[in-house]
């Protein structure tokens, strides 16, 4: 749906310029969320303004929907933002227009909508975020998470085939985060809009992308499917991100590598096997004991997941970790602790 | 000091005088200092058209007239006025000087107004396939509106202001009487009937203004 080639885009600072997007190539299949994480100041925003080309990138190539539009002007490039719905941090919606209005701007800008057909749009895109009782209200009277609601409608309105998010949760609190994030998987279940997603927020990632990348100084460090890089971060940044989210879960750093008396290892239980007694039987059917030393379980969208670093002593040891394999546990070695650097080990450690 | 030989119907006449010169220079005013006020808005620094040198060209010729004091301006544009309206008399002589000397103030004051208007918005529109022409007059102008009109109202004000001086050139006007019976023929009172007319006027504009904005503020 949308591929990105060799962007590169730098910004003129006050030494020269200073490259905002370095090399990026990613490519966004249709149909899915796709996140963009990283932290302030690693081109996120920049990255997604290209899309819709709010920003030219410097060198590279943006394709949409197969068409290369990287140097498309006046009513082609109108036609293709029309086909690419926006939402933003702090909403942007007309003050001075109501709720409906606002929704209304968009189709007002076309030209080839009828006022009733409008307000048959308007109503109906209302409903779907919910907010059909304040079409008459103006924006100062919403609250925060009406305010986005609103901004999704109004972006939707073009019926578009991809929405951007940019920090569209940033500014709301979690409870509203939440109900925001339904409603984008909700719109993405129902339209078959593909979602990009940017925000520095882990939680947001995990709670609702397909795939992520993750951005950091301009450049794409990791990528793939969010269980992957959320339970396998492999970059500094990756784990500093998933670490952010989950202050103490996961981490081994202040466990000193002496303490240990057994075998230092990561299970990971993803789908149906983070529900089962796999580690309990698996330790009495060899004979180990096991000291957990890390954890964390929760939710990847709807697929549940666990995953300890424990350490296993006792008879079988071996017997254990290839037991646990056969029973669908991904188990990872861990060398020395404190950990390595991150980013040079590889994924799966045998 | 008597009020018993008041002039009525030279007061009633100058009030009438006021009244046009005040309403057919703000109307002009705001037709051209609207679209130079867009104007330099749209080609300022990180605008929507960035263009240093005639934001620059603009911005020097505007400052300059406004540097020039409104008594000396209706003087050095007598000869134009003359070319432009047939006089250099009256009230058609003074409309022109009048436009001139407050056209680049509300410029300002427009362009100010704009640039308030959040970034965000230009950027939303802009990113839902508006044209620029759609996102100054169906985004910018609609968000700005309650500034503009508080930018209406103290250009009314100034124009008042700067009617007294239009006795210089026959113009008419309230000013234009109280200077004339008041100071050089030592009628104090008349001027002092002008002048409490002239603060009742004001306050007038000012509070209708107020109203406006408040009508029309969304935030």
């Amino acid at each position: 749906m949308i591929r990105l080639e060799g962007i590169t885009k730098s910004f003129a600072g006050k030494e020269g310029a200073v490259a905002a997007l370095d090399g990026i190539d990613l490519t966004i299949a249709k149909g899915e969320i796709f996140g963009i994480i990283g932290s302030s100041g690693a081109g996120k925003s920049t990255l997604v303004r290209l899309i819709n080309l709010l920003e030219r990138p410097d060198g590279g190539e943006v394709f949409v929907a197969g068409e290369r539009v990287t140097d498309a002007r006046g009513e082609r490039l109108r036609d293709l933002r029309r086909s690419i719905g926006m939402v933003f941090q702090h909403f942007n919606l007309l003050s001075a227009r109501t709720v409906a209005g606002n929704v209304a701007y968009p189709l007002e800008l076309t030209g080839q909508y009828g006022k009733i057909e409008i307000a048959e749009r308007v109503a109906a895109l209302l409903e779907r975020v919910g907010l059909s009782e304040h079409a008459t209200k103006y924006p100062r009277q919403l609250s925060g998470g009406q305010k986005q609601r609103v901004g999704i409608a109004r972006a939707l309105a073009s019926e578009p085939q991809v929405l951007l998010c940019d920090e569209a949760t940033s500014a709301l609190d979690p409870q509203t985060t939440g109900a925001v994030l339904d409603l984008l998987r909700q719109i993405n279940r129902d339209l078959g809009v593909t979602v990009v997603l940017i925000t520095h927020e882990m939680d947001v990632i995990r709670r609702t992308c397909d795939r992520v990348a993750v951005l950091d100084r301009g450049r794409v460090v990791e990528e793939g499917p969010v269980t992957d890089v959320f339970l396998h971060p492999r970059h500094a940044a990756t784990l500093r991100l998933v670490r952010e989210a989950e202050p103490d879960g996961g981490s081994l750093d202040a466990i000193a590598a002496s303490d240990l008396g057994g075998r230092a290892v990561r299970l990971t239980f993803t789908g149906p096997a983070a529900h089962k007694p796999i580690l309990g039987r698996i330790a009495r059917e060899n004979l180990v004991d096991y000291a957990i030393l890390a954890g964390r379980v929760g939710h990847i969208r709807e697929t549940p997941y666990a995953q300890f670093t424990v350490s296993l002593s006792g008879r079988d040891v071996a017997g254990a970790i290839a037991g646990l394999r056969a029973s669908g546990v991904d188990v990872e070695l861990q060398a020395g602790l404190p950990l390595p650097q991150v980013e040079e080990r590889p994924r799966h450690v045998v | 000091m008597s009020f018993e030989n008041l002039y009525w119907g030279d007061i009633g006449a100058a009030l009438a005088q006021t009244l046009a010169m005040v309403g057919g220079a703000l109307l002009l005013t705001v037709l051209v200092g609207l679209p130079l006020g867009i104007l330099l808005f749209l080609t300022g620094r990180q605008q929507l058209f960035q263009a240093p040198v005639a934001y620059g060209s603009l911005s020097f010729v505007l400052s300059i007239i406004r540097s020039v004091p409104f008594i000396i301006l209706l003087i050095v544009l007598m000869p134009i006025t003359v070319i432009v309206t047939g006089t250099s008399l009256g009230i058609r002589g003074v409309i022109f000087p009048l436009v001139v000397g407050t056209a680049p103030f509300f410029a300002r004051l427009v362009e100010t107004a704009l640039r308030e208007v959040d970034r965000g918005i230009i950027e939303a529109s802009l990113a839902m396939g508006a044209s620029t022409t759609q996102t100054i007059f169906r985004a910018v102008l609609p968000e700005a509106l309650p500034s503009l009109l508080a930018a209406v109202t103290v250009t009314a004000i100034v124009l008042v202001d700067y009617t007294a001086m239009s006795g210089a050139i026959g113009g008419g006007g309230l000013g234009d009487l109280a200077i004339r019976y008041g100071y050089h023929r030592f009628q104090t009172e008349i001027m002092l009937v002008c002048v409490a007319i002239l603060i009742v006027f004001v306050q007038l504009i000012q509070a209708s203004g107020n109203r406006l904005v408040t009508h029309f503020s969304r935030k």
